[in-house]
């Protein structure tokens, strides 16, 4: 049918923005080195953490709710495992990392569901709190880390030419997809946020699923965090700074709704991509970072403009 | 389960919202293998008492007992893994998943492996559709499927679940006369079986025909159990109404006098609905649109009122050719639409009463921006005064008032642009027989002081206790224009108020029937 082609248009239109883009950047940019295998995989590495994260909001949004903290929660992370390491060795670390984000999404999680302060402000405080931390614990100080076998596995290293921070995109992202279309979990993530009356009517508790997302979010923010530690071998506060939007905005360019209902994890990561991609294109180009945020900023109101769909 | 145990035992039930008392030592029981009616006019108890038995409330004081074993922990889950199932109206549904995906929710088939398989989900849902003898798309989207699919919808998910006790919370509102037949030949499949079903609707007709016994709440009380052959419809009434008598037939069809033409439609059509609509409509006249959901009634209202503007075609109103392309336009033309969904469409349920009554006339009493809210104050208590609303106050959120009253709310908003034509979308949808035929009274009244009126209803007695002229839709088209005594039965004496309606009625089903049958050919 014609408005069923429509309508798929409408939510495949990332897809076609994402080779759009390429081809673009692949005519304009070829003698810059924009093909250069080199150059895609740094476009991988460099997407590889907001992927991660947005892996996570895609549920977050998909339930409704929405998490601010993950840029900073990243920052936090890469401090807390850094120290952790300096004082007890990876595994200590790798445990501090995850204890961060856990410990600050069962407080957002908290907040949101218990205290019945919404997503949006209990999050924007505590991207404050948590960058505030940061900086703190490490008197604003970079925290080297000196354990080769962690930063290998947490984004340095390289499985012969594929990067280890693509392999985590694509096994989280896999995780990811299935458990958003496939198990109970994720169906009571998409009715929570597509009908919260009618998913509690139907015996879902929706209070506990939206503590769950927040959670998850927090956690692959400190993940991120440890990935951004990893492959730079030092913990700073700076690490993940306004990542929020550009995690925002690739699970939103994938087709996933700011109102809740509808999420897809795939779409998350070929917007995470795209959103890569074309950072990377605009500084080939040789633009100024004044300029590259001003046309980034363009870009991806035209993406999502697009993938909206229109009632 | 004990054998020979009620299917339902509720005991001395109270519960109190907020100091307000919702029901009072209420008692229920429901037997294996019976339909039983709850009735009651609206602020009764009905719902409350449902969503107690369905986990959804926690009782104050009482005792329930499914199949003879107590229930004691007061949630959705316990309620159905105890074996009951309800349908709600219409918000057990989440509109962003499909149909299939919606009734097999938080009980989803699993694939070998055991993740959710959607394909099966379909399958399934498409049995249970096939088995009612109805046709809804397993996979289409909730949020795309008109109120009928969604109802249908509903009853498949709540029979889904293999409940030994079915709850029907008005599941026939929107359903097709046709889709009802099919939903009481199951019904009656499902008593065979043992299974106990407990069934709200505010249509006496329905009742009378599938229920075994009733039970009658009123203001939060018990009133009576009895075997439907002890309860004619006119004793459902009382009981329902108590002392307050207002049924339909009486209210007084005075002739009012029709004056000059004020809206003219010619061969209006919309985008989808209405096709080729050609009407005329007099000062002083009730013009009712009767037929099923589909038909093109309320997208006829629609695009009168702007909402829907229309295709091709011409409105004129008192002989001039009007551009009504948004609603602003129709209400500088002088007309009003009391919406049909008047929860979303009608009413902000949250904001006063005040707040709700000059909505739509902000403009008339702003003074250099602001309100001015001795002149808005004024207007709302001359529209309580004049709509008799039962309200603690004008500032009292809108959401506290009854159904009925939230409708005379929105009729009051209308009214306070002071249009010439009011158009009434199902205005009695879901509200008590006494409000009811307090706001058919008050439709004559407004007819009577010169308004033209066109009115849409379900309920045809309504439609024919109303009208003045009654015109039969069906997919888009007008198909009869009928004057409202081309359908007395001269052989039914005048005086004979309640069956010369009933005969009516009949008549006017019949008119309807026969538009679909002609649709079809």
């Amino acid at each position: 049918m014609a408005s069923a082609f429509f309508a798929n248009w409408r939510q495949n239109i990332i897809y076609i923005g994402f080779l759009v883009i390429f081809v673009v950047f692949a005519a304009t940019l070829a003698d810059k080195g924009f093909l250069n295998p080199n150059n895609l995989l740094n476009i991988v590495r460099q997407t590889a953490m907001i992927a991660v994260m947005a892996i996570a909001m895609t549920f977050v949004l998909s339930a409704g709710e929405i998490d601010l903290s993950v840029g900073a929660v990243a920052g936090l992370s890469t401090v807390t495992v850094a120290m952790a390491i300096a004082v007890g060795g990876p595994v200590v670390g790798v445990i501090a990392g995850l204890a961060t984000g856990l410990a600050v999404g069962m407080f957002n999680g908290w907040l949101t569901t218990r205290v019945g302060i919404p997503s949006f402000l209990t999050t924007l405080a505590m991207m404050g709190i948590a960058k505030g931390v940061a900086m703190w614990i490490s008197a604003t100080a970079a925290v080297p880390i000196l354990s080769p076998g962690y930063s290998w596995l947490f984004g340095g290293g390289n499985v012969g030419p594929v990067p280890v921070l693509l392999l985590w995109m694509v096994i989280l992202g896999a995780i990811g997809h299935i458990v958003l279309r496939r198990t109970g979990f994720g169906r009571r993530v998409l009715a929570t946020g597509g009908g919260e009356t009618a998913a509690r009517y139907s015996g879902i508790d929706t209070k506990a699923i939206k503590f769950k997302v927040l959670v998850i979010s927090s956690s692959a923010a400190a993940l991120a965090g440890m990935l951004y530690a990893g492959r730079l071998q030092s913990g700073r506060f700076q690490l993940g700074e306004g990542d929020e939007l550009s995690v925002i905005a690739a699970a939103v360019l994938g087709g996933t709704s700011l109102f809740g209902g509808r999420g897809t994890v795939i779409g998350t990561i070929v917007g995470a991509l795209m959103i890569g991609l074309i950072n990377n294109g605009l500084i080939l180009m040789g633009l100024e970072f004044s300029q590259q945020l001003i046309a980034r900023g363009a870009i991806i109101i035209l993406a999502v403009a697009l993938s909206q769909k229109r009632t | 389960m004990i054998p020979n145990a009620a299917a339902v035992r509720m005991t001395g039930i109270s519960k109190a919202f907020g100091g307000v008392r919702a029901l009072d030592d209420v008692s229920l029981e429901i037997l294996p293998g019976e339909v039983h009616a709850l009735l009651g006019g609206n602020g009764a108890g009905k719902s409350t008492i449902l969503k107690i038995l369905n986990g959804v409330h926690r009782p104050d004081q009482g005792t329930i007992e499914v199949g003879g074993v107590p229930l004691t922990t007061h949630t959705p889950e316990a309620s159905r893994a105890a074996g009951i199932a309800m349908n709600y109206q219409e918000m057990s549904l989440v509109p962003t998943l499909t149909v299939a995906q919606n009734i097999f929710l938080t009980r989803e088939w699993r694939d070998g492996i055991g993740f959710i398989d959607d394909n099966e989900a379909e399958r399934r849902a498409a049995e249970i559709f096939a088995m009612l003898e109805v046709f809804v798309d397993p996979k289409a989207i909730v949020a795309d499927l008109g109120a009928g699919q969604k109802q249908l919808t509903e009853i498949a998910k709540a029979i889904s679940q293999d409940a030994k006790v079915l709850v029907l919370d008005e599941p026939s509102t929107a359903l097709a006369v046709s889709d009802v037949e099919r939903l009481f030949v199951f019904l009656r499949k499902l008593k065979a079986k043992g299974i106990a079903v407990i069934y709200v609707s505010h249509r006496m007709d329905e009742i009378a025909r599938i229920a075994d016994r009733a039970t009658i709440l009123r203001d939060g009380r018990h009133v009576i159990t009895a075997p439907l052959a002890e309860l004619p419809i006119d004793t459902m009434i009382e009981h329902i109404v108590g002392k307050r008598s207002m049924g339909l037939s009486d209210v007084a069809r005075i002739q009012a006098t029709k004056g000059e033409v004020l809206l003219e439609l010619k061969d209006v059509s919309g985008a989808h609905k209405p096709e080729h609509i050609s009407l005329t409509l007099h000062r002083g006249e009730v013009l009712g649109l009767a037929g099923l959901l589909g038909s093109g009634r309320s997208s006829l209202a629609r695009a009168v009122a702007g909402i829907d503007p229309i295709a091709s075609g011409e409105i004129r109103i008192k002989g001039r050719a009007v551009a009504i392309r948004k609603p602003s336009d129709a209400i500088a033309a002088g007309v009003a639409l009391v919406p049909e969904a008047r929860a979303t469409q009608g009413i902000i349920p949250a904001h006063s009463v005040a707040s709700n009554m000059i909505l739509a006339v902000i403009g008339r009493l702003s003074k250099a921006g602001f309100v001015d809210t001795k002149a808005a104050n004024s207007l709302t208590d001359t529209q309580i005064d004049r709509l008799k609303v039962k309200t603690a106050s004008r500032d009292h959120a809108v959401a506290t008032l009854s159904g009925g009253n939230q409708q005379k709310v929105v009729i009051g908003k209308w009214l306070a642009t002071d249009p010439e034509i009011l158009i009434l979308d199902e205005p009695t949808a879901g509200i008590d027989i006494g409000s009811k035929s307090e706001i058919i009274r008050l439709v004559r009244e407004l007819a009577a002081s010169g308004k033209a009126i066109i009115m849409i209803s379900s309920e045809l007695s309504e439609l024919l206790t109303a009208c003045d002229r009654i015109l039969v839709m069906a997919d888009g088209r007008i198909h009869q224009d009928l004057p409202r005594e081309a359908l007395d039965d001269p052989e039914v004496s005048a005086d004979d108020l309640a069956h010369r309606l009933q005969a009516a009625e009949q008549r006017l089903q019949i008119e309807i029937q026969k538009a679909l049958a002609v649709q079809e050919i």
